[in-house]
């Protein structure tokens, strides 16, 4: 798994990327009442703004983690947009996407890169 | 770095895990462990606990020695019958300036050879320099500042606190009573800001932490952040001053007609009299170009502050704007109030909230979202 500064983490699953956001970040958002996923098909450029998760407490936005299209959204999280604090790695992702270069995730944190990042 | 100002639970909060935030000038818990959601729940269903040490109390002492001269030198600043106050008895109302608009709202209560005042933390400073120039000559206008202020509220608040004094179950809806737990004399009111049944005591400071502690240590009882505490009062109908509520706001748009009783509008005892009497007595006759509504959106997208409102999906002109959004945790729903052109005010109205440049359908609705508790 990859992750990003702005606290998505990105998974490799076939030629596709799942893409989330972290338990860090879930547990920093608290509780998520609603969540605006894109359309399948948007094609998308790094740091585009294509989530926006709304929490008890605010409006946050998630941007495009890498220039690609985006082909899948996780529709579930519309009647049930809490799965994202329960298993935000897990059934809480948001999309899946197909970038042109998957050597772009090299640039990307590992595992223990994020966790010395959030401290 | 801020200085900002701390109440004495400080380092209660620490100990009870709160998320610090600041407010207010006062570096306050805007949320626990249970979070915001789990927060509000807890209030709902069992007690919650609130430090409201921040906001300002204040004592209105007439010279005459005489409640009532205190009660109509009070009268020159509230659209607000304050005479007809009964002892024992508290009381809403509003300052408001002399455009008609809102420069605060406040608690009052008789408490029989005086009044006492609880205003909102970011007004306080300015309400008591109002208060100090307009009444001095018939009171002493003195700021508290040996009492802590916390909240108790929910359905099991009376059981919590009647285990330390039994003499505040007998308390109703909007009493006043001067209460002993232990060593602490504490001014009670049952009233509060979430819609539920429960108090508000004004503690000494020195007894203040042992209250607290005594009463989370009755079960049942949590302490509650401001994040609940605004999403607690947002599914009661209740206004929040700098958002809901400004200088630029006169009580009739905000409907708050409820809390100008007979006496100060035309044709009673002593109608107006009150810093912009001219605008609020008019809009009462004739009606105001624009009215405080509850908003329920059909969609699950919250629509917040500033969220423009539209007539229809496609129109150029908004008819008003959103004040306070939420998610309502105990409706499973978001929900606003908001501003709208009169014409558009009726209960059941369909406008478009424009939400990150999309129109999305949200219906004007009565309050409470969530019908209250108070024990009438």
């Amino acid at each position: 798994m990859k992750f990003t500064e702005e606290h998505e983490w990105l998974r490799v699953e076939g030629d596709l990327i799942v893409v989330g956001i972290t338990e860090h970040a879930s547990e920093q958002l608290g509780d998520i009442v609603f969540v605006d996923l894109p359309d399948a098909d948007t094609e998308v450029a790094k740091d585009d703004e294509v989530v926006v998760i709304e929490s008890v407490k605010a409006a946050s936005d998630i941007l495009a983690p890498l220039d690609g299209t985006i082909v899948e959204v996780n529709d579930v999280l519309g009647d049930n947009p809490s799965l994202v604090n329960e298993d935000p790695t897990g059934d809480g992702w948001f999309f899946k996407m197909k970038i042109e270069d998957m050597s772009a995730l090299d640039d990307l944190m590992d595992e223990a890169a994020y966790k010395d990042f959030i401290g | 770095m801020t200085d900002l100002k701390t109440t004495v639970f400080h380092a209660l909060h620490a100990e009870f895990g709160a998320k610090m935030v600041p407010f207010a000038g006062y570096d306050m818990p805007v949320q626990y462990k249970l979070g915001v959601m789990g927060e509000h729940l807890h209030t709902r269903t069992k007690a919650g606990l609130f430090d409201v040490s921040h906001m300002g109390q204040v004592l209105l002492k007439p010279k005459s020695g005489k409640v009532e001269d205190a009660a109509l030198a009070l009268e020159r600043l509230v659209p607000v019958d304050i005479l007809g106050l009964k002892e024992g008895r508290q009381r809403y109302a509003l300052f408001t300036n002399d455009a008609g608009g809102i420069m605060d709202d406040l608690m009052v209560a008789n408490r029989g050879d005086h009044l006492f005042v609880v205003v909102n933390a970011a007004c306080k400073d300015a309400d008591i320099a109002h208060m100090t120039a307009h009444l001095s000559d018939t009171c002493d206008v003195v700021p508290v500042t040996d009492r802590s202020l916390v909240a108790l509220q929910g359905p099991e608040a009376e059981r919590a606190l009647a285990a330390l004094n039994p003499a505040v179950a007998e308390m109703k809806f909007m009493d006043v009573a001067t209460v002993t737990f232990g060593k602490a004399v504490c001014w009670v009111s049952r009233s509060g800001y979430s819609g539920e049944d429960g108090y508000e005591i004004s503690v000494p400071d020195q007894f203040a932490v042992q209250l607290v502690t005594d009463l989370w240590k009755q079960g049942g009882v949590e302490p509650i952040g401001l994040g609940a505490r605004d999403s607690l009062r947002l599914e009661a109908g209740l206004c929040l001053y700098g958002n809901d509520l400004d200088p630029t706001t006169s009580p009739v748009e905000a409907n708050l007609t409820w809390a100008i009783q007979n006496a100060r509008r035309a044709g009673g005892a002593r109608e107006g009299g009150f810093p912009g009497a001219a605008r609020i007595l008019r809009e009462l006759a004739e009606g105001p170009s624009r009215l405080r509504v509850g908003l329920l959106p059909e969609g699950r997208a919250p629509m917040r502050s500033d969220v423009q409102l539209f007539a229809a999906e496609d129109a150029a002109e908004p008819v008003g704007h959103v004040t306070s959004g939420a998610f309502g945790p105990s409706i499973q729903a978001p929900m606003a109030m908001g501003y709208v052109a009169t014409s558009h005010a009726a209960t059941g109205t369909r406008l478009w909230g424009e939400v990150r440049g999309k129109r999305m359908p949200v219906v004007v609705s009565d309050m409470p979202f969530r019908p209250s508790t108070y024990k009438r």
